[in-house]
């Protein structure tokens, strides 16, 4: 038994590593994105509050799983073509970026507008009152939202094997085809509780880090 | 004079809030603004520190304008540079205070010298630290907001707003949140800041504070200023069936 999970270990370990990839990289990308969209849903600009009101809704409003074909297979017919990974993690980061940005946008809503007055009064030009004043604090807010989606995230991962990507769940179907076995499966299984696991423990730090200040 | 404010007006949504309001504050002198709930008297403040912007009127700050007429009627406000140096000379005390909760007592107040004024980190640290041990405060310096009373927290706001020696100090209802042997605290510490010459203008429902700690007195109704003079005089003889309703 031992035996046969060391010698999955291999093929699972490399689509363990897309996985990884996938997650690492959406994150980098669309949290920073989901910043400016936050930002752009609150600005006075109507135009621009309409245009991401819109991106938000149809990235929302639809599966990812149709975002990510549409971005491989569809956006090839009007001859915009992408590799595999670079088309999964465009629709990955773009469908992020919207749910992050609304997460984000409810925490600045959530603070005291006193806390802009007090900002102004004291001199601070707008950049300086959101990255010192309304950032720290809206960090601390969104945590456990941003929890919750990250680990959503690390799941979500699994629907690039529809580009052909190998990832993890894909590399323990086919072993799990081919041997017919359930181990592969529970395997793979295991490797999604670990990491989200990790990921647990690392937000529980976060929120502690943040907990200095109410 | 530290402060001039002439023939101010101010509307929200059509709806006159201000209507041609006219005083003066002098160096060291304690102006205390009375009136009803509603009558404008905090939106006086916003319109000076410039968290609104006023309809009409020339506000004068330590000989600066920060807005005026320019001449065909039209109200123009100062340049961004000079706003900066007008907000110097001002200091304002929320009602709420608005402390930032994710600065400690000590950040709260170098944050503006430092991050925006651009004062030494070292210079802005020790003129927060007198301030705070002005305001028997130095225990708390690193402690943050949601550890302090609510006297403790106005203290620092007051500490926050001083942190640039401001020529004019506002405060908005500086005794809504205190018990009254607080008051007297508050009351002894702006008077030591008058003492050293600043202009202080408060805004209060608070009589017996005012009585107790103004120079001079305005009381305002439905957006004007109906009455203006010492507190003396205020206190005394009131000839006025509205000031005489207010304060009975
Ligand atoms: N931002 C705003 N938008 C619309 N109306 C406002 C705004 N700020 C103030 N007002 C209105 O202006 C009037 C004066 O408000 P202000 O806050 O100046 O009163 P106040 O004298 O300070 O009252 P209080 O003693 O209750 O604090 C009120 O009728 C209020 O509803
Ligand atoms: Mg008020």
């Amino acid at each position: 038994m031992m035996e046969y999970i060391l010698r999955l270990l291999p093929a699972l370990l490399s689509g363990l590593d897309t996985t990884l990839k996938v997650f690492f990289l959406t994150l980098i990308l669309s949290i920073p994105l989901g910043v400016l969209v936050a930002v752009g849903r609150l600005s006075k600009i109507k135009p621009l509050v309409a245009l991401v009101e819109l991106y938000i809704w149809v990235m929302r409003g639809t599966p990812l799983l149709l975002q990510i074909i549409f971005v491989f297979f569809g956006l090839p017919i009007v001859g915009i073509t992408f590799d595999r990974f670079p088309a999964a993690i465009l629709a990955f980061v773009l469908n992020y970026a919207a749910y992050f940005g609304e997460i984000f946008r409810g925490g600045i809503e959530s603070i005291d507008k006193g806390q802009y007055d007090a900002a102004k009064v004291l001199g601070f030009t707008p950049a300086k009152t959101f990255t010192r004043i309304i950032l720290p604090q809206m960090i601390k807010i969104v945590l456990p939202s941003v929890a919750n989606e990250v680990i959503t995230l690390i799941k979500d991962t699994s629907l690039v094997y529809v580009v052909g990507l190998g990832e993890l769940l894909r590399a323990g179907k086919i072993a799990s085809n081919r041997d017919v076995s359930l181990v592969p499966l529970v395997v793979v299984g295991v490797f999604y509780l670990v990491l989200t696991a990790v990921l647990t423990a690392i937000f529980q730090k976060l929120e502690e880090k943040y907990s200095y200040f109410q | 004079m530290v402060l001039k404010v002439q023939g101010l007006y101010k509307s929200f949504k059509r709806k006159p809030v201000l209507k041609n309001i006219n005083f003066e504050l002098g160096q060291g002198e304690i102006l205390a603004i009375l009136g009803r709930s509603g009558v404008g008297k905090t939106t006086i403040l916003r319109c000076i520190n410039n968290l609104v912007k006023c309809d009409r009127g020339i506000i004068n700050v330590d000989q600066m304008y920060l807005c005026k007429d320019d001449g065909e009627g039209n109200t123009v406000y100062a340049k961004p540079q000079q706003m900066l140096q007008i907000r110097k000379k001002l200091g304002l005390v929320f009602q709420n205070f608005n402390l930032f909760p994710h600065m400690s007592v000590l950040g709260n107040i170098v944050e503006a010298p430092i991050n925006v004024f651009g004062i030494s980190k070292k210079e802005a640290k020790d003129r927060a630290m007198d301030l705070l041990e002005m305001l028997e405060l130095s225990d708390k310096a690193n402690s943050y907001p949601f550890e302090l009373s609510g006297g403790q927290k106005q203290r620092v706001a007051i500490a926050r707003a001083c942190a640039l020696n401001p020529k004019i100090m506002c405060l908005d209802e500086p005794t809504s949140a205190l018990d009254p042997e607080l008051r007297e605290g508050i009351a002894s510490t702006i008077e030591n800041l008058a003492k050293d010459g600043m202009g202080i203008l408060i805004i209060t429902h608070d009589m017996n504070f005012a009585k107790r700690i103004a120079h001079r007195i305005i009381f305002m109704d439905e957006g004007q200023i109906i009455k203006e003079c010492s507190k003396e005089e205020f206190f005394n003889n009131i000839d006025n069936e509205r000031i005489k309703s207010f304060i009975s």
